[in-house]
């Protein structure tokens, strides 16, 4: 008796302090995978989440509930998708997604790559366009939360800067749509093809 | 042996005019109004609006309600690459003497909040290196120079209100970073000793310190 009750009292204990994960399967990831990808790679008008800053995801998914992120598809989805998410769930899928590898798109123009690179560099000053590594890292990589960009969809990066360009609003006190602003369209081509390359 | 010292002193005769003339001539006039206008605003694309600086992958730094005549030699040090940093070499090489100039005494009027950030549990300690130095290790009281309210005098830099990521680092690396052409020391050099002998816990306790100055 005794050596089987010591036994349940041990698969007890793990069960009792297992932390709740989520897993690939848990009804709130699988609320963001029907359009972000089965494993966050981003598909069509949804954007790549595994491999992005915890930190960003959870700026944009207060941006979606604040409405103060405006551009058509984040209207049109993203926040009706957020209307019933609780802070401490948009953490959890926040890391949750932040852990998973990320692949690059490779769906950018290969002929500007290297011009892109240049520019996303280091800007083009006679210009007064700046350059995007100050702020999103060599790699493109970014930091607490300012976005990863590397591999990230050509199409998805170009349609954002057009759009901070036409007056879309960004999550608050970003200085992206006073930048974008900046930018004319080969410009915009040529970065966006350069970092949907960047492992 | 007469004719080469001859050739000598004439081309030391010609550098002496051809820099000193570089020194007093206006060089390339400042951008249109219309320009320098934008060209302010690129700079705040990076440092902030008002000037206060930014947290980017590298801490970007305040430039608001710095001395002018330090704002200026920084901006020479990095065309001349005697102080190395990428970006700014970058934007810097761009720009005309004129407009240098009248970028420093724009910024020089603007006057926001600090950033912040920094751990207050710090300031006390580096309220106390600021202002009496650190003995010991022959660390002079850093308000002899940069002034007991740190807003620094002429060449020497307006400390308060910097971001305390940007000091630590600079303080840290002075020398990987500044005084890069050993044939042309500058005025980096009055920080080397000091930067070298404090630790970096030292160095965090006065960045702290000097973040929250206004």
């Amino acid at each position: 008796m005794k050596p089987v009750r010591s036994k349940v009292a041990v698969v007890l204990v793990i069960v009792a302090s297992a932390v709740p994960a989520l897993a690939d399967d848990t009804e709130s990831v699988r609320n963001c995978t029907w359009c972000h990808g089965a494993s966050g790679q981003g598909y069509s008008p949804a954007p790549r989440l595994a491999g992005q800053r915890p930190q960003y995801i959870e700026s944009q998914l207060k941006s979606f509930s604040e409405h103060t992120r405006d551009d058509p598809f984040s209207r049109q989805y993203m926040w009706g998708a957020v209307a019933a998410l609780s802070p401490r769930m948009g953490r959890a899928l926040a890391i949750h997604f932040s852990k998973l590898p990320a692949e690059a798109a490779n769906d950018g123009d290969r002929a500007l790559a290297a011009t892109g690179k240049t520019i996303y560099q280091d800007g083009i000053p006679d210009s007064n366009i700046v350059s995007c590594a100050a702020c999103h890292g060599p790699n493109a990589e970014g930091v607490r939360d300012i976005p990863r960009l590397g591999g990230l969809s050509y199409f998805y990066v170009k349609r954002r800067l057009k759009q901070w360009g036409e007056g879309y609003h960004a999550a608050a006190a970003s200085p992206m749509p006073r930048i974008a602003s900046t930018l004319p369209p080969n410009v915009i081509d040529a970065i966006a093809s350069y970092l949907s390359f960047v492992k | 042996m007469k004719v080469m010292r001859l050739q000598l002193a004439l081309q030391i005769a010609i550098l002496a005019i051809v820099f000193s003339a570089a020194g007093r001539a206006e060089g390339a006039p400042a951008l249109s109004r219309g320009g320098l206008q934008a060209k302010i605003e690129y700079c705040k694309n990076c440092h902030g609006l008002s000037g206060q600086g930014y947290r980017g992958f590298f801490p970007i730094p305040r430039l608001a309600g710095q001395q002018t005549e330090y704002f200026e030699n920084q901006l020479r040090a990095f065309i001349e690459r005697r102080r190395e940093n990428r970006f700014m070499y970058s934007v810097s090489h761009v720009l005309s003497p004129a407009t240098r100039t009248a970028l420093a005494a724009h910024f020089r009027t603007l006057n926001p909040k600090p950033l912040g950030g920094a751990s207050r549990q710090l300031v006390a300690a580096g309220r106390k290196i600021y202002d009496e130095g650190i003995p010991e290790t022959n660390v002079p009281a850093c308000l002899a120079c940069h002034g007991p309210d740190a807003k620094g005098h002429e060449a020497i830099p307006r400390l308060a209100g910097q971001l305390h990521d940007y000091i630590l680092s600079k303080l840290v690396n002075w020398t990987k970073e500044r005084g890069l052409d050993s044939s042309n020391p500058d005025t980096s050099t009055v920080m080397a000793a000091t930067s070298h002998a404090m630790t970096r816990s030292q160095v965090a306790a006065v960045a702290a310190y000097l973040s929250f100055q206004h």
